[in-house]
């Protein structure tokens, strides 16, 4: 059975890493500042007892006030799983960190949010639409595309 | 004197007799030899995630038919497991039975359109895929006994199915759960030690372990590279941890080991399903849930081993009667993380064996 690790031990055990990265955590996730979000993730996937070594899905969801994307992630070895949060707040000029180099799964994932609601991912070796063709206009999930 | 050579770029397009779907590829050849290729998805988005946020909980379950749409069922099943869990709904046994039952059938019924189409892309022209589509009509009318569909069946709903078995599909299932080991026996005489077949698939198209695990690679591709990894028993959800099946795993990583499981996959789903009828009690089919399903705020992911691989449903709630987010993780989307690696430096001709065995739908990467 796969284990959803708690968010507050999991931030626990980071706690000494990254000091000032974990804006909140609790029972289900653990929400980071997008600006550490590489070298978290990397942490995550690189240390023995957590090794997250598959990365089973990135969302993008639009609350108005802030953007918030999801990773959610598994480890095949400890069999258990994580969810990471981060946000970035405006609704223009939306930037988060790619981990397309720690997981290559993220790179059709973070196309499909950049074409779909806007947030461009630094470090993206490819950042262009993937659904829509490239002259389109407006990012369509968003809220207030109607 | 040297002839002077130059890579081209051929457009292999959305309209192609062998590319399972709208799915374009911009190869860059020399010669036959593929050196880049870029795929070129979107040609049938259908903004399938905007508008489950416009529908009910329960509206958006025929939107889910048209994911996958070789395996519906597969799709029903992911979706409403998530609502349930979203919602805290407890389903009653039988309805547990006779998900499990369908999502078999569905496994089967997809292996054989995918073991079909992979022979028609090594050239056995629709021989082995006429019979294998002759034993997918014996399950498309099971199909279409329960819920009166043959393709988009929109049979589960949020707490349970939709309506109770009709009562002449037990014997029906009965007599092909007689016959289809049978048929599966004759594929695999047939097929298996075919030379040209050999040729083809052995050896072509190999993905690594690392690899398929750092590209998010789930189902049966992960499986042939050697990685044992199945939802059902890695985290088994419904009742999956009731029944005695195993996990075909591969080691090469090539399309012929690809090919290898999903006939052992079919052999492992007879075996659920026969424990599935033995141990089905009687009862309700359906949980007492509200006509408007309205779950409290929170947020779930669930997944099952779809016959693709990995398929997820994420859905976020406001406490209104529609979904607020849901996201869809695109198994077949996912799967072609690694085609790069897997394809360059083959011929055009090694290009469609594997792309083959990987078995995509494109109503799920595109959705």
């Amino acid at each position: 059975m796969t284990v959803a690790l708690s968010g507050k031990e999991v931030a626990a055990k980071l706690e000494q890493q990254f000091p000032a990265s974990i804006i909140e955590s609790n029972e289900d996730s653990l929400l980071v500042k997008s600006e550490s979000l590489f070298e978290l993730v990397s942490f995550l996937k690189t240390t023995p007892d957590l090794e997250f070594n598959f990365l089973s899905s990135i969302t993008g969801i639009d609350y108005f006030d802030y953007f918030e994307v999801v990773y959610h992630l598994t480890s095949m070895i400890h069999n258990h799983s994580l969810v990471v949060k981060t946000r970035c707040y405006g609704r223009e000029n939306l930037v988060v960190p790619s981990i397309v180099s720690l997981y290559q799964g993220a790179n059709s994932q973070e196309r499909e949010i950049y074409d779909l609601m806007g947030i461009s991912f630094e470090g993206h070796p490819n950042m262009k639409r993937i659904f829509l063709w490239d002259g389109f206009q407006g990012h369509p999930l968003r809220k207030d595309y109607l | 004197m040297a002839i002077r050579t130059e890579p081209f770029v051929l457009n292999m397009g959305p309209v192609h007799p062998s590319t399972h779907g709208v799915f374009r590829m911009r190869l860059t050849l020399d010669g036959e030899v593929v050196v880049d290729i870029e795929p070129v998805v979107g040609y049938l988005h259908r903004g399938i995630e905007k508008l489950a946020e416009e529908r009910t909980y329960t509206g958006v379950i025929p939107l889910t038919d048209r994911l996958d749409y070789i395996s519906s069922m597969s799709n029903n099943l992911a979706y409403v497991l998530a609502v349930e869990k979203l919602a805290g709904i407890k389903v009653p046994e039988r309805a547990e039975y006779l998900r499990v039952i369908m999502a078999e059938l569905q496994r089967i019924g997809n292996h054989l359109i995918a073991t079909g189409s992979f022979f028609n892309d090594c050239g056995a022209y629709f021989t082995p895929f006429l019979h294998m589509y002759r034993e997918r009509e014996k399950i498309v009318d099971l199909f279409e006994m329960v819920c009166g569909q043959r393709l988009t069946y929109n049979y589960m709903r949020v707490g349970g199915v939709s309506q109770d078995i009709p009562e002449e599909f037990l014997p029906a299932l009965d007599r092909f759960l007689e016959q289809m080991p049978r048929s599966v026996d004759e594929f695999d005489w047939f097929l298996k030690d075919n030379e040209i077949l050999l040729t083809r698939s052995k050896g072509v198209g190999i993905l690594t372990n690392e690899k398929a695990i750092n590209c998010s690679i789930t189902g049966p591709v992960l499986r042939a590279s050697g990685v044992e990894w199945d939802l059902r028993k890695a985290d088994p959800y419904s009742i999956y941890d009731r029944f005695e099946f195993d996990i075909p795993t591969g080691s090469a990583g090539d399309c012929y080991d690809r090919y290898r499981i999903r006939i052992e996959e079919m052999r492992q789903s007879l075996r659920i399903i026969e424990q599935a009828v033995k141990q089905m009690p009687s009862g309700p089919v359906m949980a007492e849930v509200p006509h408007l399903v309205r779950p409290p705020v929170g947020e779930a992911y669930s997944h099952i081993e779809s016959p693709k691989g990995e398929l997820a449903f994420y859905l976020v709630s406001d406490n209104s009667i529609a979904p607020y987010r849901c996201h869809i993780r695109p198994t077949s989307l996912m799967n072609l993380s690694a085609i790069r690696e897997m394809v360059i430096g083959w011929k055009i001709a090694d290009l469609m064996v594997i792309f083959g065995s990987i078995d995509i739908c494109l109503g799920e990467v595109d959705r």
